[in-house]
């Protein structure tokens, strides 16, 4: 009876951490705040290291990998007890990065070094550095593995390395400063944001010409200042959702016929998007107004906004 | 040393610069950061570091440009601290280089730069003359109306002249013409930056300081046009005829120079830098200090971190181990303008480059959080104009609420109906 009560109450202790949350990097607090997505709050803010930009999640959850940025370091954050545990080689400056399929490699954008740098997350060692153009920023791996995608903001280039061999093999010029890079569900488009340039860029993968040039026009706001950055795509293939910056709006995509259908004001300078709870929420981050923007994608309607830290960067979910 | 000082009129001793890559600069500056860097990352190395592959396949491209640096005397009255650089605009046009042979790499591309400096215009002319006789390219330009007349004069068919130091606004009314741009911004632009935060601040009372140099009254034109044209107003003026130094005694002689029964703002124009630097803090009513000391509208400025100028700022720095300055800034736009007209164009040939700049086509991320863009009515480039303090950003032109019916960069310097000049005349 003792034993059973004594379950029961860490059963119940436990119980929370079940909720689905939101990992959100604040660049200018060097904190992560944690939200219940259950409850739509913070219930939780992690000191790490400094200017932390992207954020990605391993394949099981257990580990959380944070772009310190002014660290100079990868920082690898056990998501059980919501500590840092160590640092990955990552070279200077690491801004954006992507986990390949085999849940080991990882590809940083060092911003200042004009290279990507390949790690391996087990062994905590550099596997190759890859010259790219000036300040490498997006960075994405092609479902099936085999191409990582680095985009340079002032080259104005995606580039294609072979992940078999970390080569380089080809660049695709694309629109003034390239910020943001993913792939279809079903790995045969590659979508890409130009922010200066305001446009998204849509790539036919197996030929890597462009299939389309996406142009965006939000009423009432000068076309200068809608500055496309972090896309995400549905699962169904029905939208991709574009996050354009300083606008302050989140666009809707028809990602069939690459139509703009809708608008959705959310908070100030909105950069970096997540899907949650199935695909059913959107999730912004929105820098200048240091909040996030809850998004539903069936009724594509903001139906809430969390308060988070200063300039909110890097968001990541887990279920 | 990669600064050429090629004073040499011989045209086969003005010899071609090809601007290192960023790994040779590391290693010319000694240990840096990325070298400590690399240094662990080696040690923790399994792998091998790779090489870029350049696409063999486009066919290569070679574009010279060369950079006319017109050394004018500088008056020694100035502050040490406040002497121009010997390198300025040349390292500005250098870092371009680099950054654009860093995009040739991939597209078999590659960017070189002469740097012809004189303090003499005819010796200037004559180099200029020898490097074209092997080169045909661009020219960025860093001098007097002067120069710039002998550039047009003698450079007359297929060029392309880019004004990256002049700021007279002569050139953006009058004198434009086909094959001259310019990427520095007009003086007018400049005093219509402040002029509209002024008004944003209610600071619509100005007293105008300036002094008899013909420099400083062209200035104070500009600023004199720019407050009509947004309503503040000038309540004073007074002229700076000191020739003493004033380095003891700005704190009696200016409370005196600037008595006045009110004034909002105290605007200043002091283009050589003589007197300027004596008026915050030492007027006669207790206002901020504007124009070319105190908060002043420039081109760009070291304390800007917005728009992920921290990387522009960081690769200057760490190339000419000072801050970027103005002239840096204008001469960099003006080697990335050539660069992207020469990617997007596919062309080396000046005339070509020159109508892809021109075309709707062309536009150009510069970290000033918004493309820009040429003027097609006078060759200016449309541009965000930061206003800053010494030590920091305060705001950047054109402000909220100015607005134009095509973009409103152009509520800054002259527009086009102001503007008589036939751009396709060459």
């Amino acid at each position: 009876m003792k034993n059973f009560l004594l379950l029961s109450l860490l059963l119940i202790n436990v119980a929370p951490t079940f909720a689905e949350t939101a990992y959100v990097s604040n660049e200018k607090d060097d904190t992560i705040s944690i939200i219940d997505l259950d409850k739509l709050e913070v219930v939780e803010t992690i000191e790490v290291g400094m200017r932390p930009r992207g954020i990605i999640f391993n394949k099981d959850y257990s580990h959380l990998y944070i772009c310190a940025s002014e660290s100079d370091a990868v920082q690898v954050l056990e998501v059980a007890s919501n500590r840092i545990i160590h640092n990955l080689p990552s070279g200077e400056d690491p801004e954006q990065f992507a986990l390949h399929k085999n849940d080991r490699h990882l590809y940083i954008a060092n911003e200042d070094d004009a290279i990507v740098t390949v790690v391996d997350t087990k062994l905590r060692t550099v596997l190759a550095q890859i010259d790219v153009g000036v300040e490498p920023e997006g960075m994405a791996i092609s479902p099936d593995g085999k191409w990582a995608i680095n985009t340079t903001e002032t080259t104005n280039m995606l580039h294609w390395i072979d992940t078999s061999s970390f080569q380089l093999v080809d660049n695709t010029l694309v629109d003034q400063r390239p910020r943001h890079v993913e792939f279809t569900r079903d790995g045969k488009q590659l979508w890409a944001s130009s922010e200066i340039g305001g446009t998204v860029t849509v790539v036919d993968v197996e030929s890597r010409n462009i299939l389309n040039t996406i142009r965006f026009q939000v009423k009432g706001v000068h076309k200068d200042r809608v500055q496309p950055v972090g896309i995400k795509l549905t699962d169904d293939g029905k939208y991709a959702f574009v996050a354009l910056g300083p606008s302050n709006h989140v666009a809707v995509v028809d990602a069939q016929s690459f139509e703009v259908l809708d608008y959705l004001l959310v908070g100030r300078r909105v950069w970096q998007l997540a899907f949650a709870k199935d695909q059913s929420l959107l999730l912004t981050t929105n820098g200048v107004s240091g909040d996030v923007s809850v998004i539903d994608v069936n009724k594509l309607d903001v139906i809430k906004t969390i308060r988070v830290g200063r300039y909110p960067w890097g968001i990541a979910v887990k279920p | 040393m990669f600064i050429l000082n090629s004073k040499n009129n011989d045209a086969k001793h003005a010899k071609t610069v090809s601007v290192m890559t960023f790994a040779d600069i590391l290693k010319r500056s000694g240990i840096s950061k990325r070298l400590i860097g690399f240094s662990l990352l080696t040690l923790l190395c399994l792998g091998t570091t790779n090489e870029v592959l350049a696409q063999q396949s486009t066919p290569s491209l070679t574009v010279p440009i060369a950079i006319v640096l017109e050394q004018a005397t500088q008056p020694n009255s100035v502050l040490t601290s406040k002497l121009h650089a010997q390198d300025l605009a040349a390292s500005g046009a250098q870092l371009g280089v680099s950054d654009s042979n860093t995009t040739g790499r991939f597209l078999n591309q590659h960017f070189t730069l002469t740097i012809i400096q004189d303090n003499n215009i005819k010796g200037l002319a004559q180099q200029v003359a020898d490097w074209e006789q092997q080169h045909q390219g661009p020219i960025i330009a860093v001098g007097s109306d002067a120069l710039l007349s002998t550039l047009l004069k003698h450079n007359s068919a297929q060029r392309l002249i880019i004004n990256a130091g002049n700021q007279s606004d002569t050139w953006r009314t009058n004198q434009c013409q086909s094959g001259l741009l310019h990427t520095i911004p007009s003086q007018a632009m400049l005093s219509d930056a402040l002029a509209q935060f002024m008004v944003l601040k209610r600071w619509q009372k100005w007293l105008l300081v300036s002094s008899n140099d013909p420099q400083d009254q062209t200035i104070a034109a500009s600023y004199k046009r720019s407050a009509m044209r947004f309503g503040n107003k000038i309540v004073g003026q007074r002229e700076w005829s000191f020739t003493t130094d004033l380095r003891r005694m700005a704190q009696q002689e200016v409370p005196a120079l600037t008595q006045s029964k009110d004034y909002d703002v105290v605007i200043v124009t002091d283009a050589h830098n003589q007197y300027g630097f004596y008026l915050p803090y030492n007027t006669w009513l207790p206002r901020p200090v504007a124009g070319t000391h105190g908060l002043t509208p420039v081109a760009w400025h070291h304390s800007i971190e917005q728009w992920g100028a921290v990387q522009l700022q960081n690769r200057f720095n760490e190339f000419a181990g000072r801050e970027m300055q103005n002239q840096d800034y204008a001469a960099w736009l003006a080697v990335r303008a050539i660069a992207e007209a020469a990617t997007r164009s596919t062309s080396n040939k000046p005339e070509e480059l020159y109508q892809y700049m021109m075309s709707d086509k062309f536009e150009l991320a510069a970290f000033k959080g918004r493309k820009l863009t040429f003027r097609n009515f006078n060759g200016q480039l449309r541009q965000p104009i930061p206003l800053a303090q010494p030590n920091a950003l305060v705001s950047q032109s054109p402000q909220q609420g100015f607005l134009h019916p095509l973009t409103d960069l152009d509520t800054l310097g002259y527009d086009k109906p102001e503007v008589k000049c036939k751009m396709d005349e060459v």
